[in-house]
């Protein structure tokens, strides 16, 4: 019964969880203020701003350029953690 | 295990599809501005060309043109060729990625300097990804032995 405390530290957990996620704004709303401010900014200066023809790209790689730039940091993570794991010695040195 | 095999259609296809396949992963690079593409998907189009030689020949062929060495400095390359440009907004004296301040260097305005910043950064995301993609799929399919996969006898193919 060693599990029992943290199962319930768990429950208590995901109630409060769920339960603050009632106070998020709901998905699609207009009225959000994503939607308000943050959206209407992308739409309207996208193609002035950057001469870029696609706001995803705009957004992507400009304004969200540090989460790129992170993301590319987690490939690459994961890429050298792959050599590190299954790379093996043979004859001695490390291939 | 695979058996060794050698087949002159495949080869010939392989041969003739490789060149197409790494245009088409350039212009999903290129034309990821407009249209749905860009670094990431680039990077995965290319690493399939490579995944091709490595099926359509043999593992020591698809090492001969792209040494496993060579694969971690691209890897390293791609995210510093990323890195690079935000730290060259900085010198110039912006943000980190604000690619704007580079049209002192590069011979565009203001506004084009950043369509450029982006291009090269996606530039720098499709050698990283290209890379990773690539020395993963030959890490998972010798058992990181690096040998023994489609066509050699030296490892893998005896032995089980």
């Amino acid at each position: 019964m060693k599990k029992a405390p943290a199962f319930i530290v768990i429950i208590i957990m995901g109630f409060l969880l769920v339960y603050s996620a009632e106070e998020f704004p709901k998905w699609g709303d207009p009225n959000q203020p994503a939607s308000l401010h943050v959206s209407p900014r992308y739409i309207e200066k996208t193609v002035e701003e950057t001469a870029v023809p696609n706001m995803v790209t705009s957004v992507l790689a400009d304004y969200r350029g540090y989460d790129t730039m992170f993301e590319t940091s987690v490939i690459f993570t994961a890429g050298i953690t792959v050599m590190l794991l299954l790379r093996r010695k043979r004859n001695g040195k490390r291939v | 295990m695979v058996r060794e095999f050698e087949d002159v259609i495949i080869q010939t296809l392989a041969r003739f599809l490789i060149p197409f396949v790494q245009l088409y992963s350039l212009y999903v690079l290129i034309h990821g501005h407009g249209s749905p593409g860009g670094g990431f998907q680039g990077g995965c189009i290319l690493a399939a060309s490579f995944i091709l030689i490595v099926i359509a020949y043999d593992l020591k062929e698809a090492k001969r043109r792209f040494p496993e060495k060579t694969l971690l400095i691209f890897c390293c390359l791609g995210v510093f060729i990323y890195a690079a440009t935000g730290w060259a907004c900085l010198l110039l004296g912006s943000n980190f990625l604000d690619y704007g301040v580079l049209s002192d260097i590069l011979p565009t305005g203001h506004v084009k300097a950043r369509y450029y910043g982006m291009a090269m950064i996606e530039t720098g995301v499709e050698i990283a990804v290209m890379a990773v993609m690539f020395s993963i799929f030959l890490d998972l399919t010798t058992k990181g032995e690096h040998e023994g996969i489609l066509g050699e006898t030296d490892a893998g193919v005896h032995h089980k």
